[in-house]
């Protein structure tokens, strides 16, 4: 596939604790393509996180080290890379947001260095244009008198005004891809509104690729075109948006839609409720991860691992067993 | 509120919460945190009440002024027939075996050098309900309930998933056989497919003890699915009180319009459809809050007699009430 802006596979990542090796991503391989946006979906520990941060070259190693796979970004292997040549890139043709907006801003230089760091240090602009690109970018994520605020330090700006800082940060060399990690979890729901609409609206106007990682199935629904479902370190399911809503594939995606009451439509009763709770990586699972909490196992799913396949053209699902029927593929 | 009703369990009168703020060397006081400012409903007997609000609208402060965990400013907390706020210290610790109270974060709320016996067992201790044998028994009849095996009753905390610390700390509430808990954003900390696991067992044992809850949350689909009626703070003040279907039906406060708005649907045709009502800028500080309607500043619709006058909270359908002018 030519045509993909970033092209990962079999990536493995793994993290030394006292406790034994903590598998964290066991193979996974996904495409993101020109312009689009892709929602990364699963509970805490399921992968997604790390499997972005393996991408960019930003595992803390030790402890953790990416163990096998490529990552090819305009042919070449970000996974390859010296600490040099990532850095490069980082920031400048793939930037991430992440979801901590207080610890992931520095305390005691104001918001107009921070922003203008990447300008001088990427795009290699003076001092004077960088200044005036900053206010640019203030402006551009809805920050009312951009030129005052810059001279203000993180804490005079509210949760929701420093995640727009990061946004401005993140587009500040205009790149192709933004990594976007739980940008909105540690907001109020008017807020993430707020931060979502400024990233649909600046994704139309720049048009760059977005992967917007979450656990709220409700944010995915409303921001991405394709979703790719993680638990226990792999990929279960991927599909288009419509689709993973509409014919969810993976007996973990449906359960994770049952499990979510919502704000319209009639009351459902009782929630349908998942079993049992996330695995712990200590071993690379051998047999189907969510084995375990999933009403549909069958022996075949203690002994192997299932592998994506295709289920319709755009629709890949990790399972043995065919959802609709309760009976093996 | 409302009139009399032998049914209200909990009767929250015009509660004020104020924080003081001190500064200098003298400490003296400049200011006050206006928490909550203000706040009245009645809790039903075997009800859920649900209390909404974003970050900082006072709700868990509501909650624990509810309890007596902090001295209230004003207003009274009239909890079966009895003002708590005018008990004596020791006259509360003993009402205290009635209300109970479940924390957000499994993980700070209990003590990592007990272990689960010792934790469920304790408020039985204190209150010198049970000796013994008895507690060993009652303690595994609890952890049952809870769904949890009686046979970890000796391990330690962090020896458990987010999910189980949760249910041991509802076994703690329970310890005592309460009529009332408030459950402080009991499922915020926890994983979505843990959410639901959690919700289903406090909906179950509501019905096993004929429990009343006051349920406190940020997450609109949730309390939509728990509660019976429900209230939406914003910045110390209650804006809209209404049952559960008239609320998320039609909302009639222009912030729970938004609010209601706001809260993604797992579902992208659905979500694609709706109205989106966005709200400008941030919530202001309770240290200073506007005149008049604290809304005002966000508000839509908002008008010259918003900023003069603070809007009544009044009842403008058969148990529906609204804090609005406009409405």
């Amino acid at each position: 596939m030519p045509d993909l802006l970033l092209d990962v596979k079999g990536l493995e990542t793994q993290f030394k604790t006292p406790d034994g090796i903590v598998h964290a991503v066991n193979g996974v391989s996904f495409g993101l393509k020109e312009g689009e946006t892709l929602g990364v979906v699963g509970e805490s520990g399921c992968g997604k996180s790390v499997t972005m941060l393996s991408v960019l070259g930003l595992i803390p190693s030790p402890p953790g080290k990416v163990t096998a796979g490529e990552a090819k970004f305009f042919g070449q292997d970000l996974l390859k890379m010296s600490n040099d040549e990532i850095r490069h890139v980082r920031g400048a043709q793939i930037s991430m947001v992440f979801q901590d907006p207080m610890t992931s801003l520095n305390p005691v230089l104001t918001i107009g260095r921070q922003l203008e760091e990447p300008l001088i240090l990427h795009i290699g602009m003076t001092k004077n244009q960088a200044r005036e690109r900053a206010a640019e970018l203030l402006a551009m994520v809805g920050i009312p008198n951009p030129k005052d605020r810059l001279n203000d330090y993180p804490h005079q700006y509210s949760g929701g005004m420093r995640q727009r800082v990061m946004i401005a940060m993140s587009l500040a060399c205009s790149p192709q891809i933004l990594i976007a990690d739980e940008p909105t979890t540690a907001l109020d729901v008017t807020i993430q509104a707020q931060i979502m609409d400024l990233v649909k609206r600046l994704r139309d106007e720049l048009g760059m690729a977005i992967v917007w990682i979450t656990h709220d199935l409700g944010v995915v629904a409303g921001i991405a075109q394709r979703v790719l479902v993680m638990y226990g370190g792999f990929i279960v399911e991927e599909a288009t948006v419509g689709d993973l809503f509409a014919n969810p594939s993976h007996p973990y995606t449906i359960g994770l839609l049952g499990s979510l009451p919502r704000i319209d439509g009639k009351e459902e009763g009782r929630l349908y409720s998942i079993d049992g709770h996330p695995p712990v990586l200590y071993q690379k699972p051998r047999s189907c991860p969510f084995a375990p909490r999933c009403k549909w196992a069958m022996e075949k799913c203690w002994q192997e691992n299932p592998l994506l396949t295709p289920v319709s053209s755009e629709h890949r699902v990790a399972c043995w067993v065919d959802t609709k029927t309760g009976r093996a593929r | 509120m409302t009139a009399q009703n032998n049914d209200v369990l909990l009767r929250v009168e015009n509660l004020k919460m104020h924080f003081p703020i001190f500064r200098g060397v003298l400490r003296r006081q400049v200011g006050a945190v206006h928490a909550v400012d203000g706040v009245s409903f009645d809790v039903m007997r075997g009800e859920t009440l649900g209390l909404v609000g974003e970050s900082g609208c006072g709700k868990s402060t509501t909650g624990r002024t509810i309890l007596q965990l902090y001295k209230a400013t004003g207003g009274n907390v009239i909890f079966d027939g009895v003002d708590l706020v005018s008990l004596k210290a020791e006259e509360m610790r003993k009402t205290r075996r009635k209300i109970q109270m479940i924390f957000q974060d499994p993980y700070a709320s209990l003590n990592p050098r007990m272990t689960v016996a010792d934790i469920v067992a304790e408020p039985m201790v204190v209150h010198s309900v049970a000796t013994g044998k008895e507690i060993k028994e009652r303690v595994d009849y609890l952890l049952d309930v809870v769904n949890l095996n009686p046979a970890f009753a000796s391990r330690y905390p962090h020896e458990f998933s987010g999910g189980q610390r949760q249910r041991i700390g509802i076994a703690r509430a329970l310890a005592l056989q309460p009529s009332f808990i408030v459950c402080d954003e009991p499922i915020s900390a926890l994983d979505v497919s843990i959410q639901a696991q959690v919700v289903n067992l406090l909906e179950d044992l509501q019905k096993q003890f004929n429990l009343t809850y006051l349920f406190i949350a940020h997450d609109l689909s949730m309390v939509r699915h728990i509660s019976k009626r429900v209230a939406v703070m914003y910045l110390g003040v209650i804006m809209e009180l209404a049952n559960r279907d008239d609320l998320y039906r039609e909302p009639l406060h222009p912030y729970t319009q938004a609010l209601l708005s706001a809260v993604p649907i797992p579902d992208p045709v659905a979500d694609a459809q709706r109205k989106r009502v966005l709200l400008e800028g941030d919530v202001p500080s309770p240290v200073n809050p506007p005149s008049g309607c604290r809304f005002r500043t966000r508000c839509p619709i908002a008008d010259k007699i918003c900023a003069e006058s603070r809007p009544d909270f009044r009842e403008v359908k058969p148990g529906h009430f609204v804090a609005c002018h406009m409405v």
